[in-house]
C-alpha cells in the first residue's frame, strides 16, 4: 500500500491534495467539511486588508456541452473579518492536527506583515504562503501580482517576513510575467522556503454578444480576471518544470493548476510539484472528488510500484529537453486500424488541409489510406482519431542512430541555405497549389450538399 | 393483450399516441449536438435523399445558431419539420451515422432537425422569400409534400403559383396518412402555414381537378402544371365479402384516424392484411385505439416483408400479433365482418403457393386492408401525350420531374410509385427546377 503522506518544505499533510486559496477555502466550515471528506490540506482564503467584492463575479469558458473548461473570478480576497478567519483556523487545527493548514497572506506595510504573520502562526497554521499573484482589484493597491511581476520587490517582502516566521513559508508565484524562474530565484533569495505555482492568468473569458460587454458583467460592465481550470493545465505543468529544471531555484514546489483528476496530479508531480493545489474542480463537483484523486493515485503508485510521493517527484524532468537535445533520426509514421476504423475521414480532411496531405481516399470504401512516404510523423491524424487505439503513431527507424540539432550544430553540419541537401523540407513533397482547387467537389462538401446541375427539359 | 384502452378525449388520445419523436428541450439539443463528429463527407448528408448538409445544421444548434440550422434544413427540404419527425430515420441518417460503427448510438439527427425548425416556425422568423416576379404562371395539382414543395421552390425562382387542392388541408399524407405518433396534426399544419407565409402561393382548398374541362381551364390558364396527386385509395383485392361493413382500407382508416382522432372507431379484434410499413401503422394505431387484438396477416414469411424493421418492431412493441405466410381467400360475415378464411401459403422458388386443404377462418370484426394504393391512372389518362408505366406510374425525368407531355411535370408518389415525405420533397424540388429551365428557356428561344 503506497503512502501518499507528505512532509513538504516541513508541512505535513496525510495526502498531497491541498485546496488552493480560493472560495473553497473562505471559512471553517468549508475546510472542515473538505477535510472531513479526505482533503489532505487546505491553504485559507487570502487574509489582508479590508476588500469590498462585486457581484457577479465568475466567468466560464464552455466547451460544447461540457462546462467550465476555464474559470475566471474578479473576487477578492477574503472580505471576513481577520479575527472570525483567525478563529477559525484554531478551530480546524484542534480539529484535524494531522491536516495541514496553510494561511495565505496579502497586506502592504513591513510591520503589517510581521502582525499578519504572526496572527497566523498564534492560530497554529502549519505554514504561510504570500499571496503574488491575484491579478486584479488588489494589484491596483500594490499587492498581488503587483509584486509577483517585481522581483526585487518580492524579494523584499519574503525578507520581511522570513523576519519573523517560525514556520514554513511558500511563495505564490503569479504566471503573468515572462519568465517565471525570476520571481523564483527572487523567492529563494529572500529565504521562503518553498513556492507554490501557478496563481491566476489574466483573462477576458468571452464576451456578451449582446450586451457588448466582457463576463463576468457587473452593471454592464467588466473587468479582466484571473484564469484557471482544466484549461490553464498546459501552462501551468510548463512552469513548474521551469522552476524545477533551474538549478538555481531548487524549492519544493506545490503544483497548482487545472487540476481535476489523479491523473493531472500525477504530472504535476511527475513534472517536479511535491504537492498539488486544487480550486476550480472543487468548485465545480463539491468536495467529493477528493474520492476519484486519492484513490487513482495510490492505484497508479502500487501499479507503478511507487512507495512514497517523494518517490515520484520529478520523474518526467529528465526527459523535458530543449528541442535541440531531441534525436533528429527518430521517424514514426502513421497506421489506420482498419477493423476500429469507423470511417469518419476526419483523419483525412485533418492532413489534407491542416497538416502534410499524407492520407488519401479510396474508391468504394470509406476507410482512408496513409501515404507513408509524404506522412512526417506529425500526430494530428492520430489526435483528431474519434476512435481509441484506431490510428497509431508506428516507429520506423531502426532505432540504432541518434543525431540532435546541437550536435550537428557541433560538428557543423547543419544547412545554411534552403537549396542545402541537408535541408529539412527540401525533399518533402507537397502537391502543385492548383491541384487544389476542385479536388474535392465529387465529395459532398458541408455547405452545398446538393447543387442541382443544369437540366435539359424538353421544349 | 389491449396495452392501451381505448382514448375517449383528446388527452387520452395524445397520451396513447405519444409521439414517437418529441421536441427536444434546449438543454438536450446541445448535449446531443455535441456528439457530432463533423464527419467529411459524411454518411449522413448522403443518406438523406434531400441532401440535407447534417453536420453543419448540427455544429450550428451546437454553437447556438438554430436559425441558422433551420435555414440550412429548409434550404434542402421545405419539409424540414415533418421529415425530422416522420423520416425513417433509422434506415437514412441515423442509419448511417459512423457512430453506429462504434456500438454507440447514432446521433438522434431527426429530432435535433425539428428542434431547429420548431423554433423558426413557433417564432414565425421567416427565411424566405418569393423571387422578382418573372411573369410566369404554374398550376400546382396536390398540396402534399410534392405539390407544397414545388410550390416553395418555384415561388423563390419568381413564379406565379396557384395549388389545387381535393381536401380541406395542405399537406397530403403527412397530415392524411402518416401515424398520428410520428407527428400530430397542429404541427403539420403549422409549417404549411409557415412556408405559406413566406411564399405566398395560393391554395385552393376542396377543389378537385378531376376532368378533362378541368385540365384544359388550367392548361389555358397556366404555362406548366406540375402533378402531385399522390395514389388513390387501397386497392381492391378482388374478395368475396370485401364490401362487408368494418372491411375498410388502411388509407381509409388512417384519414378518419387523423381526421377523428379519438372518435375513431376500431374493432375489438382487428386483422390488418398487408405486409409494408402502412400495415405495420394500421396495426399499431388499432392496438393504440383500443382493440383487444390485433392481428398482422402477411401472405409471405416474417423477413420478406417490405416494412422497416423497426416499424414492425414498434408494432409488436404495442402487441400486435404477426400470422405469416397466409392468404386471405374470403371476407366471412353477415353484413358485418365476422372473420377472415385464410390459405396457408408456402413460398417455394420464390413463388408463394398456397397449400391446398389448409384453409381456416381467423374470426374478427374489422378488417384493414393494407395492400398498397391504387395509381390514378383514369385521371392521368385525361392528359393528352402523357405516359405511365407498367405499374401506372407516371413516366418522368427524374432530373427534371419533366414528363412525356412537355408542359406536365410530376414528382412524388404518383411517379416514384409510392415513397417516403423526403423523396416528395427532395423530388419535387428538382422538378421545380426543370420547370424553371422550361419556362425561361422556352422563353428565350420564342
Amino acid at each position: 500500500m503506497p503512502d501518499l503522506s507528505i512532509n513538504f518544505a516541513g508541512i505535513k499533510s496525510p495526502n498531497p491534495f491541498w485546496l488552493a486559496s480560493a472560495p473553497p477555502t473562505n471559512s471553517g466550515y468549508q475546510v472542515m467539511k473538505a477535510f472531513d471528506a479526505g482533503w489532505g490540506g487546505a491553504v485559507w482564503k487570502t487574509l489582508g486588508v479590508p476588500v469590498v467584492n462585486v457581484s457577479s463575479r465568475y466567468g466560464s469558458v464552455d466547451y460544447r456541452d461540457k462546462r467550465m473548461m476555464g474559470f475566471n473570478n474578479i473576487e477578492l480576497i477574503s472580505d471576513r473579518p481577520l479575527a472570525d478567519n483567525l478563529r477559525e483556523i484554531e478551530e480546524v487545527k484542534k480539529r484535524f492536527p494531522h491536516h495541514a493548514v496553510i494561511a495565505s497572506l496579502m497586506v502592504q506595510s513591513r510591520q503589517e506583515w510581521h502582525d499578519i504573520v504572526r496572527d497566523a502562526e498564534n492560530a497554529g497554521s502549519d505554514g504561510i504562503e504570500l499571496n503574488f499573484g491575484c491579478p486584479h482589484g488588489m494589484c491596483e493597491r500594490g499587492m498581488g501580482s503587483a509584486v509577483g511581476q517585481e522581483p526585487e520587490v518580492l524579494q523584499t517582502i519574503v525578507e520581511w517576513v522570513m523576519e519573523v516566521a517560525r514556520i514554513p513559508v511558500i511563495v505564490k508565484l503569479t504566471p503573468n510575467i515572462s519568465d517565471i524562474t525570476e520571481p523564483a530565484m527572487a523567492a529563494r533569495r529572500g529565504g521562503a522556503n518553498a513556492i507554490s505555482l501557478i496563481n491566476t492568468i489574466q483573462s477576458i473569458v468571452g464576451v456578451d454578444l449582446d450586451l457588448f460587454a466582457p463576463y463576468p458583467i457587473v452593471d454592464g460592465k467588466g473587468s479582466n480576471g484571473g484564469y484557471c481550470g482544466p484549461a490553464v493545465k498546459p501552462i501551468a505543468l510548463n512552469m513548474v518544470k521551469n522552476c524545477a529544471q533551474h538549478p538555481d531555484v531548487r524549492l519544493p514546489i506545490s503544483g497548482i493548476g487545472g487540476i481535476e483528476t489523479w491523473r493531472d496530479a500525477v504530472e504535476h508531480i511527475l513534472l517536479g510539484a511535491s504537492s498539488v493545489q486544487v480550486c476550480t474542480a472543487a468548485m465545480h463537483y463539491g468536495f467529493g472528488i477528493i474520492r476519484e484523486m486519492t484513490s487513482g493515485l495510490e492505484q497508479y503508485m502500487s501499479e507503478k510500484g511507487f512507495r512514497t510521493i517523494d518517490d515520484m517527484v520529478g520523474r518526467a524532468l529528465p526527459n523535458v529537453k530543449h528541442w535541440e537535445d531531441l534525436n533528429l533520426k527518430y521517424k514514426v509514421t502513421a497506421h489506420i486500424n482498419p477493423d476500429k476504423c469507423i470511417g469518419c475521414q476526419l483523419c483525412y480532411t485533418a492532413c489534407e488541409d491542416g497538416a502534410h496531405q499524407a492520407i488519401k481516399l479510396n474508391a468504394g470504401t470509406r476507410i482512408p489510406e496513409i501515404i507513408d512516404e509524404n506522412c512526417v510523423g506529425c500526430n494530428l491524424c492520430s489526435l483528431v482519431c474519434p476512435v481509441e487505439q484506431c490510428i497509431t503513431m508506428e516507429r520506423r527507424d531502426d532505432g540504432t542512430q541518434h543525431q540532435t540539432w546541437k550536435e550537428r550544430t557541433a560538428a557543423d553540419d547543419i544547412p545554411v541555405t534552403f537549396n542545402d541537401e541537408r535541408a529539412g523540407g527540401l525533399h518533402h513533397w507537397v502537391p502543385e497549389p492548383a491541384a487544389a482547387l476542385g479536388k474535392e467537389k465529387h465529395k459532398t462538401l458541408p455547405g452545398k450538399a446538393r447543387q442541382y446541375q443544369e437540366v435539359v427539359v424538353t421544349e | 393483450m389491449a396495452e392501451y384502452a381505448t382514448p375517449t378525449t383528446e388527452q387520452e388520445f395524445a397520451e396513447n399516441f405519444a409521439q414517437l419523436k418529441p421536441l427536444m428541450s434546449n438543454s438536450e439539443a446541445l448535449l446531443e449536438s455535441s456528439r457530432c463528429l463533423f464527419c467529411f463527407d459524411a454518411p449522413c448528408i448522403k443518406a438523406c435523399p434531400s441532401g440535407i448538409d447534417i453536420p453543419l445544421f448540427i455544429r450550428q444548434i451546437n454553437s447556438g445558431n438554430a436559425t441558422g440550422a433551420a435555414r440550412t434544413i429548409y434550404e434542402a427540404n421545405y419539409f424540414g419539420n415533418a421529415c425530422g419527425k416522420v423520416c425513417p430515420t433509422e434506415v437514412l441518417c441515423e442509419g448511417s451515422c459512423v457512430y453506429t460503427a462504434t456500438g454507440a448510438k447514432p446521433i438522434e439527427i431527426g429530432r435535433l432537425q425539428s428542434h431547429a425548425t420548431r423554433q423558426v416556425i413557433d417564432q414565425g422568423k421567416h427565411l424566405f422569400q418569393p423571387g422578382a416576379p418573372t411573369g410566369f404562371r404554374v398550376a400546382v395539382i396536390g398540396a402534399g409534400p410534392a405539390g407544397i414543395s414545388c410550390a416553395c421552390e418555384l415561388r423563390k425562382l419568381g413564379h406565379e403559383v396557384e395549388v389545387f387542392e381535393a381536401k380541406s388541408k395542405p399537406s397530403g399524407l403527412t397530415l392524411y396518412g402518416v401515424a398520428p405518433y410520428k407527428i400530430t396534426n397542429e404541427e403539420t399544419l403549422a409549417e404549411m402555414a409557415y412556408l405559406e407565409a413566406q411564399f405566398g402561393f395560393r391554395v385552393h382548398y376542396n377543389h378537385a381537378i378531376s376532368t378533362r374541362p378541368d385540365l384544359e381551364k388550367l392548361e389555358q390558364a397556366y404555362d406548366v402544371i406540375f402533378l402531385g396527386i399522390g395514389l388513390g385509395h387501397t386497392s381492391s383485392l378482388g374478395l368475396p365479402g370485401e364490401d362487408r361493413e368494418n372491411c375498410v382500407g388502411a388509407v381509409e382508416f388512417i384519414e378518419q384516424l387523423r381526421i377523428r382522432q379519438e372518435q375513431t372507431t376500431v374493432g375489438r379484434k382487428v386483422i390488418v392484411l398487408g405486409g409494408g410499413n402502412t400495415a405495420m401503422d394500421a396495426a399499431s394505431e388499432s392496438a393504440r385505439l383500443g382493440a383487444e387484438k390485433v392481428v398482422l396477416a402477411y401472405r409471405r414469411g416474417k423477413e420478406e416483408m417490405g416494412a422497416y424493421e423497426f416499424e414492425y418492431d414498434l408494432a409488436k412493441g404495442v402487441g400486435v400479433q404477426g400470422l405469416f405466410n397466409v392468404a386471405p381467400l374470403e371476407i366471412v360475415g353477415n353484413g358485418k365482418v365476422e372473420g377472415v378464411k385464410f390459405v396457408r401459403t408456402a413460398t417455394l422458388n420464390g413463388q408463394v403457393q398456397t397449400v391446398p386443404g389448409s384453409e381456416f377462418v381467423e374470426a374478427c370484426d374489422m378488417v384493414i386492408k393494407a395492400t398498397g394504393q391504387a395509381k390514378q391512372t383514369s385521371f392521368l389518362s385525361l392528359i393528352p401525350e402523357l405516359q405511365v408505366d407498367g405499374k401506372g406510374r407516371i413516366v418522368f425525368n427524374p432530373n427534371t420531374g419533366q414528363t412525356t407531355n412537355p408542359r406536365y411535370f410530376a414528382s412524388g408518389d404518383a411517379a416514384n410509385g409510392g415513397a417516403e415525405v423526403v423523396n416528395a420533397a427532395a423530388e419535387a424540388k428538382a422538378a421545380a427546377h426543370g420547370i424553371h429551365q422550361y419556362l425561361t428557356k422556352s422563353h428565350l428561344s420564342s
